[in-house]
């Protein structure tokens, strides 16, 4: 079971949708004791780091998460401002995150429109069983005005050009995020949903095929 | 390097697609979710939904037709449609949609742009203008007025004052629809688009009289837009023509235009 964390500035309802049409067992969570029993997190985002940081708050969540994922190792998966919130701070609204990750976000700047809002190219860096059976360059949905820049070079797992270069996606341990909408990114980002699911599930061997090109 | 977006938008009547030509003569052609299911498959990178008549019949969002979308379309997904409260625009968010338009409401209460995007984050919030092209005046120096309640009513405001206020409160976006090239298959208003991109610095979507591949790469060659509508050319029986998205995309893509390039996929594997 997946626990997508639910809170009202969010968009959970639409990775959920993406979840289920995978066929993957997931429901919404905003409680701590709901958060228990699952096997994968993923913490969606959209809005603003600081309202984001508010709900969790809110809804008690922040040491549930803490303990389930830095003690307890379970995977996870943020996504846009669910990835931005890792860091220690945010230059949006000036705003301390969790800080399980070393750096911070700061604000697209120079010629570029702001927010980066459609299809980007993602280039990974290296292989990792949750891009099983994606290509080494693909296509994902952007919606962001900040990105990360996190202090720790090696959790990169991808990058992307806007206006200059960014991390568009990161791991570490059982920590991954990503900067780009997996749940709106067509077939690509439904496949890494569905890596990502196995990967919770504990069964992500079975689908490390050899279309995995890098 | 960001692509530029091909939007397929859809004016919907009791949970049906129809296509009207400068507003008004709405004709059913098919239901919602089968439409949009079938641009998804055929890998559009965003949709949009107007519910049309809501605003006019008085009533709230057709929430049963967002939520059949949401469940078998994973691309941006833009509703609109009456929408006049934060509450509405939760309503249609946690059915599923990403993003609300405002259009009409937006221009009785501007409010509506700062509280969507205060509270969703301003990522959410399109507004959407519908602009006629008028004679230059003091009041309308640019030549360009909003118009409201199906392009039925004028504001007296001018289109790029109103696009530079709608990104001051808060708009992620900014549509521009045409009521003079609506339905009329002759290409976008390129000065019109051209005008408020160079305006805003938010993303600026193209709309109206999209009618050939040609009318696409127009509009991403001479403009600043980011995105643009596409509807008769997708799908509408009155057509010459249909063109599929990936007809379009390897046109534009030919033309050195950076596009998401459509790529095979087995079939069953949209989801």
């Amino acid at each position: 079971m997946i626990g997508v964390i639910d809170y009202r500035a969010g968009n959970g309802p639409s990775v959920l949708n993406a979840l289920h049409a995978l066929k993957i067992k997931a429901r919404l969570v905003s409680t701590p004791e709901a958060l228990r029993s699952v096997k994968g997190i993923i913490l969606p985002g959209v809005g603003s780091a600081r309202a984001t940081m508010d709900s969790l708050q809110e809804l008690g969540l922040i040491p549930a998460l803490e303990e389930k994922v830095l003690g307890g190792k379970t995977p996870f998966l943020g996504i846009c401002i669910g990835m931005q919130i890792l860091m220690e701070y945010s230059a949006e609204g000036d705003t301390p995150c969790l800080g399980w990750l070393k750096g911070k976000v700061e604000r697209f700047d120079g010629a570029v429109r702001i927010p980066q809002m459609g299809w980007n190219e993602v280039t990974f860096r290296r292989r990792d069983p949750v891009l099983a059976g994606l290509p080494e360059k693909e296509f994902f949905y952007f919606v962001n005005s900040y990105y990360v820049c996190p202090e720790a070079k090696e959790i990169v797992l991808a990058t992307t050009h806007y206006g200059r270069e960014f991390c568009s996606m990161l791991a570490w341990g059982p920590i991954y995020a990503t900067q780009f909408h997996a749940e709106k990114s067509g077939v690509a980002g439904l496949q890494l949903l569905k890596n990502f699911a196995l990967l919770a599930e504990g069964e992500h061997h079975a689908d490390e095929t050899s279309d995995c090109l890098f | 390097m960001l692509t530029k977006r091909l939007i397929a938008c859809f004016d919907i009547i009791n949970g049906m697609v129809t296509k009207a030509r400068q507003f008004q003569h709405n004709i059913p052609i098919e239901r919602a979710e089968l439409v949009a299911d079938r641009v998804y498959q055929e890998q559009i990178d965003e949709i949009i939904f107007y519910d049309i008549t809501a605003s006019a019949e008085r009533r709230s969002i057709d929430l049963e037709t967002v939520q059949k979308v949401a469940k078998r379309v994973f691309v941006p997904f833009t509703v609109g449609g009456g929408i006049k409260s934060l509450d509405e625009m939760y309503q249609v968010l946690k059915a599923g949609a990403e993003k609300i338009s405002i259009d009409s409401m937006a221009v009785r209460y501007p409010a509506l742009i700062r509280e969507g995007a205060l509270a969703f984050g301003r990522q959410c919030i399109v507004l959407s203008m519908q602009v006629k092209r008028v004679t230059k005046s003091s009041r309308i120096p640019s030549g360009y007025e909003i118009m409201i309640d199906g392009a039925r009513v004028a504001t007296g405001l001018d289109a790029v004052a109103w696009a530079r206020q709608g990104e001051e409160l808060g708009a992620g976006e900014i549509c521009v629809n045409s009521i003079d090239r609506d339905g009329t298959h002759a290409g976008y208003d390129l000065e019109l688009t051209a005008l408020i991109s160079q305006q805003v610095n938010v993303p600026v979507i193209a709309s109206g009289g999209a009618g050939h591949p040609g009318h696409v790469a127009d509009v991403f060659t001479r403009t600043g837009a980011s995105g643009a509508i596409i509807s008769s050319m997708l799908y509408s029986p009155i057509m010459p023509k249909n063109y599929t998205v990936r007809e379009i995309k390897e046109y534009l893509a030919a033309r050195g235009i950076p596009v998401r390039p459509w790529a095979e996929v087995s079939p069953g594997v949209m989801y």
